[in-house]
């Protein structure tokens, strides 16, 4: 008893729990969301770009989109950031004068987002059917149109699943950005968990980030279920006979 | 069927290898304007390629292709493949689109017609094909058949002068070949320039113009399909007619 009411006072404390709520909805939830939401963005049309540049006939595009995929999937998520934002957040601040640690770390979690992304496309890109890409050539569309309207479309549907999965891993690699220093305004989940846990020596504020974190990746997780579902049965629509197959055209008893 | 603006389309001696496997061996083909051509042969005699290099999806090594007499290889390729419409197998429909959509695509972006002109363009073309009423319908939803002539109405729409079929009833059940067999029959005696590869021997025979046999990369014969069905000149030929009649 006396150490499961141990576990309790160091995980559960509802006092401390309580004191941190009002600025992880304020502060943190905010900052977390930006974090991940731009990133997610950027990193997404970045490695579309990176996909098609995968699958391109010219062995340059396609040489650089494997180094570089390689080289960000490769490396661990904090050293990364840390690489980045320590290493240009200084020659940001001389160009911009800005001092947030923000544009690096969008930066860092942007390029690694790419990476993964880039292959998640070119994976659904290259599983589209050939034939779409010939009929959309024979009826004259040049290869970028081809692309861009009939197969590219194609390829991303295929892939939301893994898209949603990609920007659930930004939500949670997100927190990695609290290694490059934050103002108090700044600030994002992990990060105010971190410092009231540090004040009080209590763990109970590493829950009440946890529970943010899980209100969101896990409603996510069960949309992609869902869209995941949705894309392999489609919208049930009542399929008819051929009723008509015999009627049209009177030639040819062949 | 109304009159096609039409064209008259030769192919002379076309060579194509794929690395070491030479696919075409010099192939001579000549469809006079308005005529229909049926290409028969067995499976790997390279009839689909022949097709593909005709409206160059795939570029010849040497010869050279001829639409009213004048060299398309210099051409470019797209505004090439505008003139001639192609039928496929596997249909090749957008499943992300509706019926109504895949046809109207090309009629937006390419021929740069209104979102309402190419719509009603669209439904026109279905009207001829018999399925106006799935233009909202996405391909999936619809039979093997319903999907080929929904393909056939999306080439037409560009008012081909050359119309090619690949195969366009081998994917299709039994009972779902004669719609589209019907179809292609319409519009070869509407005066459609055509070519068609073909399995079924039924169509080559009763409708086509010209026949040519094809193997190994080479005509073996050509002509009418009364020579061919009729007299076959050479062993391949025969062998072939009574493996498939």
């Amino acid at each position: 008893m006396d150490f499961l009411q141990r576990l309790g006072e160091t995980f559960l404390d509802w006092k401390q729990i309580a004191e941190v709520l009002p600025s992880m909805f304020t502060v943190g939830l905010p900052n977390t969301l930006v974090l991940a939401i731009t990133s997610g963005l950027i990193g997404a049309f970045a490695g579309l770009i990176l996909a098609l540049m995968g699958i391109s006939r010219n062995p340059v595009a396609r040489w650089a989109a494997r180094v570089y995929t390689d080289v960000f999937r490769g490396l661990p998520a904090v050293l990364t950031i840390l690489v980045i934002g320590l290493g240009f957040g200084p020659i940001f601040r001389e160009l911009t004068g800005s001092n947030s640690p923000y544009p690096m770390g969008v930066a860092a979690l942007s390029l690694m987002a790419a990476a993964y992304t880039g292959e998640i496309f070119r994976s659904g890109i290259q599983s589209v059917d050939k034939g779409q890409l010939e009929a959309s050539r024979a009826l004259g569309f040049g290869y970028g149109a081809s692309m861009r309207l009939v197969v590219v479309p194609q390829g991303i549907r295929r892939v939301l699943p893994a898209l949603m999965n990609q920007f659930i891993a930004l939500i949670k690699d997100s927190s990695l950005v609290f290694t490059l220093g934050l103002l108090a305004t700044e600030r994002e989940l992990f990060q105010i968990g971190q410092d009231a846990a540090a004040r009080s020596g209590n763990l109970s504020p590493y829950v009440a980030a946890a529970i943010f974190y899980l209100a969101m990746t896990i409603p996510l997780t069960h949309l992609v279920n869902y869209i995941d579902a949705r894309l392999r049965t489609g919208r049930p629509e009542k399929k008819e006979p051929d009723e008509a197959a015999a009627v049209v055209g009177k030639g040819a008893q062949a | 069927m109304s009159e096609f603006a039409s064209g008259t389309l030769s192919a002379k001696n076309i060579h194509l290898s794929f690395g070491s496997n030479h696919v075409l061996r010099g192939i001579d083909l000549h469809v006079p304007q308005g005529t229909t051509a049926s290409v028969i042969g067995p499976s790997g005699s390279g009839k689909s390629t022949l097709l593909r290099v005709m409206n160059r999806l795939i570029e010849p090594d040497q010869g050279d292709i001829l639409l009213d007499g004048r060299s398309v290889l210099k051409d470019n390729p797209d505004e090439l493949r505008r003139r001639i419409g192609m039928v496929f197998q596997q249909f090749n429909l957008f499943p992300h689109k509706t019926v109504e959509e895949n046809i109207s695509l090309a009629l937006r972006k390419l021929r740069k017609l209104s979102k309402e002109e190419a719509r009603a363009q669209a439904l026109e073309q279905l009207d001829l094909v018999g399925l106006k009423h799935k233009a909202d319908s996405r391909p999936a939803n619809l039979s093997g058949g319903q999907q080929q002539r929904v393909a056939i109405a999306r080439a037409l729409a560009m008012k081909p002068e050359v119309m090619f079929f690949d195969e366009a009833t081998s994917a299709l059940d039994p009972e779902l070949v004669k719609g589209v067999l019907a179809l292609m029959t319409d519009l070869a005696k509407g005066g459609m320039t055509m070519v068609v590869v073909t399995h079924e021997m039924g169509f080559s025979r009763n409708v086509s113009d010209s026949v040519t046999f094809m193997d190994a990369g080479v005509v073996v014969e050509t002509g009418t399909p009364e020579q061919l069905f009729t007299e076959p000149r050479t062993d391949r030929l025969k062998g072939f007619l009574s493996d498939v009649l």
